[in-house]
C-alpha cells in the first residue's frame, strides 16, 4: 500500500549553518534573469562543507 | 510554518524552516490543512493514522519545525560580483527595455566604457572582494557587443589581476547576439563561464517587442548569433533568456519554441514595466499566467521522461540545486544587490544593480575616484529576510531570498516591501520546482 505521507526531499537549511556562509558562491542575478532573484537554484560552492 | 500546495497533480507540504519535502495522498492533505488550520489542536479533527503520523513528524522536528536561531549574514564592506555596463547603447530598440533602450535615462553619461574605466572597475572589485577568491563580472549593457574591443581588453587585464591577487574571475557576458560574428562567438566561448543570450521565443513575439534601429524585426539575427555561441559552447554554461509581456501570456509557448531552435537551456522572465504600459503585467492576469507556467513544467516533464517528442530541456526557474543546496545565510540574503554585488556604468558610478542604474538618489561612489558609499552598502546588507516583515512570515522566503530590491522600490518606493506581483510569479514558479524536485 502507497504511503499517505512520503518525505521526498529531506532539508539541509539547519545542518548548514554548520559549514555555511562562506560567501563563495554566485550571486543571484549573474546567471539568467537579470530581473528577478532565486536563491535557491545557486549550489553551494563551499569546499570545506563535510 | 508549513504550506501545503498542489502541483503537477499532485500534493505536496514544505516544511518551510527545515526544507523537507513531503508528498501527501489527498486524505493526508486534508487532515494537514485541518491541523495547520487549527494550531495543531488534534482534539479538533478526528484520531486517525495519519493525524498520529503527523505529530509524531511535529514532535520531531521535521515538520512545522522552529525558525533556525541565526545571526544576521555577510559581512558588509566585501564586493564579489559586479555588472559592468559597458555600452549605454544598443543596436536594437526593444519596446519594453528597462534601461531605456541603452541610455538608462541618463543621455548625458558616455555611451561606451572606456578601457580604464573597466580596469579601474575590476582594480576595485579585487580590492575590495575582501578575503572571497570566486568573483563574477558580467558585460551588460545596452549591448556589449558594441564595444567587443574594449571587453576583450578588460578580460586579459582581469586574468592579470587574477593572478596578482590570487583570485578567480567568472565572466558573463549578456548580449542579444545579433552582432555575434564567428570571431566573436569563439572568444565568447574560450573566456565567458557564462552567457546570457537575449532572444524572446516565438519569431512574432519576439519581432513585435524587438526592432532594430530601423524598425525591422531582429529575430533572425538574434537566433543567428545566439545558435553560433550555442553549437561551441561545448560544456560552458549558457542560457537563451527570453522576456514576456502582456503581449504573450502563453509564455510557454516562447520556452518550447526556444527548445525546439536548439537552445538546451531557458529562462523567460515576466517584463519589468511602469504598470500604465501597454505590455505592463498586473494581478488580473495571473490565472493566465500560472496556467502557462503549469503548461511549462508538465511538457518539461514529459521531455524529461522521453514522452514528448519535443527536445528536452531546463528552465532557469524550475532548477533546484538538488545536494547543493545553499546555505540558509545565502538564502537569507538574497541577490546581495548593493551590498556584494554592484553595477558599474560607462563613466565609472557605481550603483546597487544594474536595474537601479539611472536612479540617482542610489549612485553609491565611482571607481576611478575609488570611492564607495559605505552607509549605502550596509543599508543595503541590512535588508534582509530577517528584517522584512512580510518576508519572515512567507512560505518562500528561503527560495527566493527575499525577492528583487528593484522590483520592490519601482513598485513600492521602499527596498525592504517586495512587490507583491513579483512575488506572487515567484511562488507559482517554485511550487512547480518543488514538485519537480520530487522525482530527483
Amino acid at each position: 500500500m502507497e504511503k499517505s505521507i512520503k518525505l521526498v526531499k529531506k532539508g539541509c537549511l539547519k545542518d548548514s549553518l554548520k559549514y555555511g556562509g562562506c560567501g563563495e558562491c554566485q550571486a543571484s542575478c549573474q546567471s539568467a534573469c537579470k530581473t528577478s532573484c532565486t536563491v535557491a537554484n545557486q549550489p553551494c560552492k563551499n569546499e570545506k562543507k563535510a | 510554518m508549513v504550506h501545503i500546495f498542489g502541483a503537477l497533480g499532485r500534493s505536496f507540504a514544505l516544511d518551510v524552516e527545515s526544507g523537507n519535502l513531503f508528498e501527501l495522498d489527498a486524505e493526508a492533505a486534508k487532515v494537514l490543512s485541518g491541523l495547520t488550520a487549527n494550531g495543531w489542536n488534534t482534539e479538533a479533527v478526528a484520531d486517525s493514522d495519519i493525524v498520529r503520523e503527523f505529530v509524531a513528524l511535529r514532535c520531531d522536528g521535521q515538520l512545522d519545525s522552529a525558525e533556525a536561531d541565526v545571526a544576521p549574514p555577510s559581512d558588509p564592506g566585501v564586493i564579489k560580483a559586479m555588472c559592468l555596463n559597458v555600452a549605454h547603447d544598443c543596436n536594437l530598440r526593444c519596446r519594453y527595455c528597462f534601461a531605456g533602450q541603452g541610455e538608462y535615462n541618463n543621455s548625458s553619461c558616455n555611451t561606451r566604457m572606456p578601457l580604464d574605466v573597466g580596469i579601474a572597475a575590476l582594480e576595485f572589485l579585487m580590492k575590495r572582494s575582501g578575503n572571497r577568491r570566486n568573483l563574477e563580472v558580467d558585460f551588460f549593457g545596452g549591448e556589449p557587443l558594441l564595444n567587443f574591443d574594449n571587453v576583450r581588453r578588460m578580460v586579459e587585464a582581469g586574468r592579470e589581476l587574477e593572478r596578482k591577487y590570487n583570485k578567480k574571475i567568472s565572466f558573463t557576458m549578456t548580449t542579444n547576439a545579433a552582432g555575434v560574428t564567428d570571431e566573436i562567438a569563439d572568444w565568447i566561448n574560450a573566456e565567458m563561464d557564462n552567457c546570457v543570450l537575449s532572444i524572446d521565443g516565438r519569431r512574432e513575439v519576439h519581432d513585435r517587442m524587438r526592432p532594430d534601429a530601423g524598425g525591422h524585426g531582429s529575430y533572425d539575427k538574434c537566433a543567428a548569433g545566439a545558435l553560433r555561441v550555442v553549437s561551441g559552447r561545448g560544456g560552458k554554461a549558457y542560457y537563451a533568456r527570453g522576456t514576456y509581456t502582456a503581449h504573450n501570456l502563453d509564455f510557454h509557448l516562447d520556452a518550447l519554441a526556444l527548445a525546439d531552435a536548439g537552445f538546451a537551456n531557458v529562462s523567460v522572465e515576466p517584463v519589468v514595466a511602469q504598470s500604465d504600459k501597454p505590455y505592463a503585467l498586473n494581478e488580473a492576469m495571473l490565472p493566465e499566467i500560472f496556467a502557462s507556467y503549469d503548461k511549462l513544467a508538465e511538457e518539461i516533464v514529459k521531455r524529461s521522461k522521453g514522452a514528448s517528442t519535443g527536445k528536452p530541456f531546463t528552465f532557469f526557474h524550475f532548477i533546484t540545486s538538488g545536494e547543493h543546496e545553499p546555505c540558509l545565510r545565502k538564502r537569507l540574503m538574497g541577490c546581495g544587490a548593493g551590498n556584494e554585488y554592484a553595477a558599474v556604468t560607462p563613466d565609472g558610478d557605481i550603483y546597487p544593480c544594474h536595474q537601479f542604474v539611472g536612479r540617482e538618489s542610489f549612485r553609491m561612489g565611482n571607481v576611478i575616484a575609488d570611492e564607495l558609499d559605505s552607509a549605502t552598502q550596509k543599508e543595503f546588507a541590512s535588508v534582509n529576510i530577517l528584517t522584512k516583515s512580510e518576508c519572515r512570515k512567507c512560505w518562500a522566503k528561503y527560495h527566493c531570498g527575499g525577492g528583487c530590491a528593484a522590483n520592490a522600490h519601482s513598485a513600492n518606493g521602499d527596498i525592504r516591501l517586495p512587490d507583491k506581483l513579483s512575488c506572487a510569479f515567484m511562488k507559482k514558479r517554485l511550487e512547480l520546482a518543488l514538485a519537480m524536485s520530487a522525482d530527483e
